[in-house]
């Protein structure tokens, strides 16, 4: 199971780092995307894995029973996947800003901010 | 004693709300100043228990360590937690003028207080996934600080931050994922512990390079600063100075953090890697600014070369070291976000940034040039300001360990500093004005002046006091660089008496 979570994770970033190599700033937010959803499998990984075995704990017992799933990284995992989509959302936002007021998604185009040294002779 | 902890946090946030709420107003305007002046109470109060105990910690929600979250605050943290407030007065008094209503009316204020408690929250949290929290909350806020507005440049440069940025968050992210799956813990003070045990010690080499990597990003360091100079010049002039003064320096508090308490396993490794780091990132910053012709993007170029100084104290790790990063830390916020509202002020009265189209501002405003050049001749290193002492301990811990080459390199990027500066002096300050303009200080309504001037003053007079009477701070730096060196103190507070 952590192999084949393992090769997804590989699979993950590999297509990730393609589509942000992109010229195309929307190209690269497709990226971002990926890359931190391995990255959440990353953690999730590294909680170790088991099989049905929810972590709940017997009534009357003050703890979960032995090799009984670890919670603690599907907690951590689910905060990041909250922020990571409310800042994903502002990317996405803001590219589509960029796009309507530079009019292009081409980063190497986008030099308003620092104009090139021989613009405008 | 939980509550000295969670006040510089839980009161910016409640600012923010009322803040928001009174968006449409101008009082929502005061209501950030009042709750940055609250702030600085909560952290004044929060030093003074710092200073008598070493270390004070609380479990948030009574869960003990390390299940729970834990905040703790030593020296350092402290003294990180002051300093924000102090420059967060010191902006939201500049704010009442500079921000138009339009902006309050999106919500500047609001955003500015959050940012506030998210680089609190960083300087406090004693556990590592808390921390990737803080720097989520410190990073969406600022996003909304710097596109508040909408202007293209803003837009443009908004684009490189976020992104570049983001990529470093997933960095930290992977990290604190593999981190905890060799230790199983995620608070710091057991993770200073735990790290001990993890017998794959070439992995927890890689998982220390991409924290540093992360961190790096935040910190603007060579070769990862490439957005801070895309960014910096674009916002409001408000919003440029707390995030000169503040956003990169919580990057190189975390490093300090990280590779003092958890990553100082292979320092022959790590940390030699960050002396060239430092050495490149002095360099290029202080070349890059000599490239720049405009207020605020040499100003940006700066901070990179400035950064380069605390990361050589960090790289060098040895006692004296540390206290020159501690120091070089404390001092470098208050001048840099006072240069950024000078430079503020300055495009107010000519209205432009640009060093060719202003000029003659010694003539029309002497006031702002004494002003300007308190700070500046800091930044360069000139004794007795603040600047020198803090560049002196560097260079003296790198000749102890005969470290000579690093030793030359920082003094060569100090009088490369200088160069810069007197090349904004001489084309702004002295040089007569290109269109025969007087830019007095009078064309400010005198509420505007007062607004403008007064903050700027604060940030001048600290850096004189720092520079006159460095003794307490060093001492403070001295006793600070202690902790970081020697965490028994701090692992005590955190996990009790058990280790």
């Amino acid at each position: 199971m952590e192999t084949l979570l393992a090769l997804a994770i590989g699979v993950l970033v590999a297509a990730a780092v393609y589509l942000m190599l992109a010229r195309n700033v929307l190209r690269f937010i497709f990226g971002l995307i990926l890359i931190s959803n391995a990255a959440n499998l990353t953690i999730f990984v590294g909680g170790r894995l088991t099989q049905g075995l929810p972590p709940l704990i017997e009534e009357g017992a003050y703890a979960p029973v032995e090799g009984a799933a670890n919670a603690l990284p599907q907690a951590l995992v689910l905060t990041a996947i909250v922020i990571g989509f409310g800042l994903f959302a502002f990317a996405l936002v803001l590219v589509f800003r960029a796009f309507t007021t530079l009019g292009t998604l081409n980063s190497d185009k986008m030099r308003v901010a620092e104009p090139r040294e021989d613009a405008g002779k | 004693m939980s509550w000295v902890l969670s006040l510089p946090i839980i009161l910016p946030f409640l600012t923010a709300v009322l803040a928001f709420l009174l968006r449409e107003k101008r009082a929502g305007a005061w209501v950030s100043v009042g709750g940055c002046a609250l702030l600085l109470i909560a952290s004044a109060v929060l030093m003074a228990n710092v200073l008598e105990a070493g270390v004070v910690a609380g479990q948030m929600g009574n869960w003990p360590a390390p299940f729970g979250i834990t905040l703790v605050a030593d020296l350092l943290s402290a003294v990180m937690v002051v300093i924000t407030a102090i420059t967060g007065l010191a902006v939201s008094v500049y704010a009442l003028a500079e921000i138009n209503r339009r902006k309050e009316y999106l919500g500047y204020h609001a955003l500015f207080q959050v940012l506030l408690a998210g680089v609190c929250g960083a300087f406090l949290t004693g556990d590592l996934f808390n921390l990737y929290v803080w720097f989520e909350v410190m990073l969406i806020s600022s996003f909304g600080l710097l596109i508040l507005g909408g202007s293209k440049a803003q837009i443009d440069g908004g684009i490189k931050y976020v992104t570049l940025n983001l990529v470093s968050t997933i960095l930290f992210l992977s990290g604190i994922g593999l981190l905890y799956g060799m230790t199983g813990t995620l608070n710091l003070a057991d993770l200073s512990l735990a790290v001990e045990d993890v017998e794959n010690r070439g992995l927890l080499t890689v998982v220390a390079v991409m924290f540093m990597i992360a961190f790096g990003v935040k910190a603007a360091v060579f070769p990862l600063f490439f957005w801070l100079p895309a960014a910096y010049h674009t916002p409001s002039f408000s919003v440029s100075a707390v995030f000169a003064g503040l956003l990169t320096k919580v990057g190189v508090y975390a490093l300090i953090r990280m590779f003092t308490l958890v990553f100082d396993h292979d320092i022959a490794y790590t940390h030699t890697i960050l002396l060239w780091v430092a050495g490149f990132t002095m360099v290029t910053g202080v070349l890059g600014a000599a490239a720049q012709t405009d207020f605020r993007k040499i100003l940006s170029f700066h901070i990179v070369s400035q950064i380069g100084y605390m990361i050589l104290g960090l790289a060098l790790f040895t006692p004296l070291a540390i206290v020159g990063a501690v120091f070089y830390l404390v001092h470098h916020i208050v001048v840099k976000a006072n240069l950024f509202l000078i430079a503020g002020v300055a495009e107010k009265l000519t209205g432009s940034t640009e060093l060719k189209e202003i000029g003659g501002l010694y003539k029309s405003a002497p006031l702002l040039g004494v002003l300007f050049l308190i700070p500046a001749f800091s930044l360069a290193g000139f004794p007795p300001l603040s600047g020198f002492w803090a560049k002196y301990i560097l260079v003296k811990a790198s000749l102890d360990i005969e470290m000579w080459f690093i030793a030359g390199v920082a003094l060569a990027v100090g009088l490369l500093t200088i160069y810069s500066m007197t090349k904004i002096w001489a084309q702004a300050f002295w040089e007569p004005h290109p269109y025969d303009l007087e830019p007095k200080l009078s064309i400010l309504t005198p509420e505007q002046r007062w607004f403008y001037l007064l903050p700027i003053a604060f940030l001048a007079t600290l850096t004189i006091i720092i520079g006159f009477y460095p003794e307490p701070f060093v001492q403070f730096a001295e006793r600070s660089a202690e902790q970081l060196l020697n965490p028994a103190a701090y692992i005590e507070a955190v996990l009790g008496e058990q280790s």
